[in-house]
């Protein structure tokens, strides 16, 4: 816990704010002293924490696959090299039964989805307060290890989704297929462009968002109850944690999947004809 | 919790992440993968291919099996039939023989039966009438009687 016997709201507040560097109209290029400042920053300002944890958790998969991609035969599988195409075989499958196009980029991406969305969220099976802790010790005041709960992460990724399937639906109908799709659907007359239109960017909007804010949604979630479970006292608090780290065992590998699933199902509608 | 820079940023580590994945990772995994899949398909055609001809084999193994059985029990036949045969025909040669040398043994003994019987015609002749002259101790026109006797011999 940070400062000295901090109350409740201090030590929820401490726990939810990132580690912010940035512009401050003050204090110039610093970190951010409290949400605040953080605030006062804007939008040219940089979550460490939530970039350097993700970076991590992504630099560990790509280890992890770049051993596999190096050590793979097509011999007998052993040890770490069977668990590591297990995976690779599952995110595979979700491409075979969810995406109907032909890319040689939405089979990585789906892994790369999976797997990273998979270590980021993992890591709110560590001790909330050990990082934390450890970094306060180091002089570093704030420190949220887990990314996803932080909307800028999950929230990129729906973007960079979004920019995906606008770059697809171009590339695949053309400019004009793709505004004719957006211009004609749900109702083909031409007095009901303007609706349909609002209608359609709605929807092109909204998968990204949703995308995003689903995650974000569950993470943050389960990192506010992980947060109050452990304001009880300490003997107390494996009695909540315990089942609460368990149900997440389901929450981290569900809401990876679905993300990974949802992004190949919007990028393969880019590849159908209409 | 406000939306900043960090939105690009892991936009950014996202594109990158992917791209390694898609140049480095996932086109060896899905070769080897494809590769283990062709390997394990040719060694199942192979094992079936196997036990087709093992099969086979198995087939044509009984078949010769029967093959030279049936040979074999021909050839005991044969060889049971060729004996009896053999023993037949050996029976039948030394019943030729034993006939044989019975009838030689009989026609021997009648030959000499014959001879004993002419000698002994002779001797009679020439004892009777030995006995003839002692008895009668006169001149007996020899001739006359010689003739006479021998009819008699000639009767015995």
């Amino acid at each position: 816990m940070a400062g000295n016997a901090p109350t409740s709201t201090e030590y929820i507040t401490h726990h939810l704010q990132n580690l912010t560097f940035g512009l401050h109209p003050d204090n110039g290029w610093s970190f951010a002293h409290g949400a605040e400042e953080a605030r006062e920053m804007g939008f040219w300002a940089i979550n460490v924490d939530t970039m350097g944890w993700s970076i991590a958790t992504g630099l560990l998969f790509l280890w992890l696959f770049r051993y596999l991609a190096k050590t793979v035969t097509s011999g007998v599988p052993t040890g770490l090299q069977n668990a590591l195409e297990m995976v690779f075989e599952f995110s595979n499958g979700i491409i075979r039964t969810s995406f109907s196009g032909h890319s040689k980029m939405v089979g990585p991406l789906a892994l790369t989805l999976f797997c990273w969305i998979f270590f980021m969220n993992s890591l709110k099976w560590l001790p909330i307060d050990l990082v934390p802790q450890i970094a306060h010790k180091l002089g570093i005041e704030y420190m949220r290890i887990v990314p996803t709960s932080d909307p800028n992460a999950t929230l990129g990724m729906g973007f960079a989704i979004f920019l995906l399937v606008i770059y697809y639906s171009i590339r695949n109908k053309g400019f004009s297929g793709f505004a004719k799709e957006l211009s004609f659907r749900p109702f083909n007359h031409w007095a009901l462009i303007p609706f349909n239109l609002i209608l359609e960017l709605v929807v092109l909007i909204v998968k990204p968002i949703s995308l995003g804010l689903r995650l974000f949604g569950n993470m943050f979630a389960g990192e506010v109850i992980f947060i109050m479970i452990s304001l009880l006292p300490f003997w107390a608090i494996w009695v909540l944690d315990v089942p609460w780290a368990i149900f997440h065992i389901l929450v981290i590998t569900l809401q990876a999947f679905i993300f990974a699933v949802l992004s190949v199902v919007y990028l393969s509608a880019c590849f159908e004809e209409h | 919790m406000n939306i900043n820079m960090t939105l690009i940023g892991q936009m950014i580590a996202f594109a990158i992440f992917v791209w390694f994945c898609m140049k480095y990772v996932w086109p060896p995994i899905t070769q080897a993968l494809t590769e283990r899949q062709q390997r394990i398909q040719d060694g199942l055609e192979e094992a079936d291919r196997a036990r087709a001809e093992l099969h086979k084999a198995n087939e044509q193994a009984e078949e010769t099996l029967r093959e030279s059985r049936e040979e074999a029990a021909r050839i005991l036949d044969n060889t049971r039939a060729r004996a009896n045969q053999m023993i037949e025909e050996a029976r039948n040669d030394a019943r030729a023989e034993g006939e044989r040398m019975i009838a030689n043994a009989r026609s021997e003994i009648d030959s000499e039966i014959q001879q004993a019987k002419s000698e002994l015609r002779a001797q009679v002749a020439t004892l009777a009438i030995q006995g003839a002259e002692r008895i009668l101790e006169s001149s007996i026109d020899e001739k006359k009687h010689r003739e006479m006797v021998d009819r008699l011999a000639e009767e015995l």
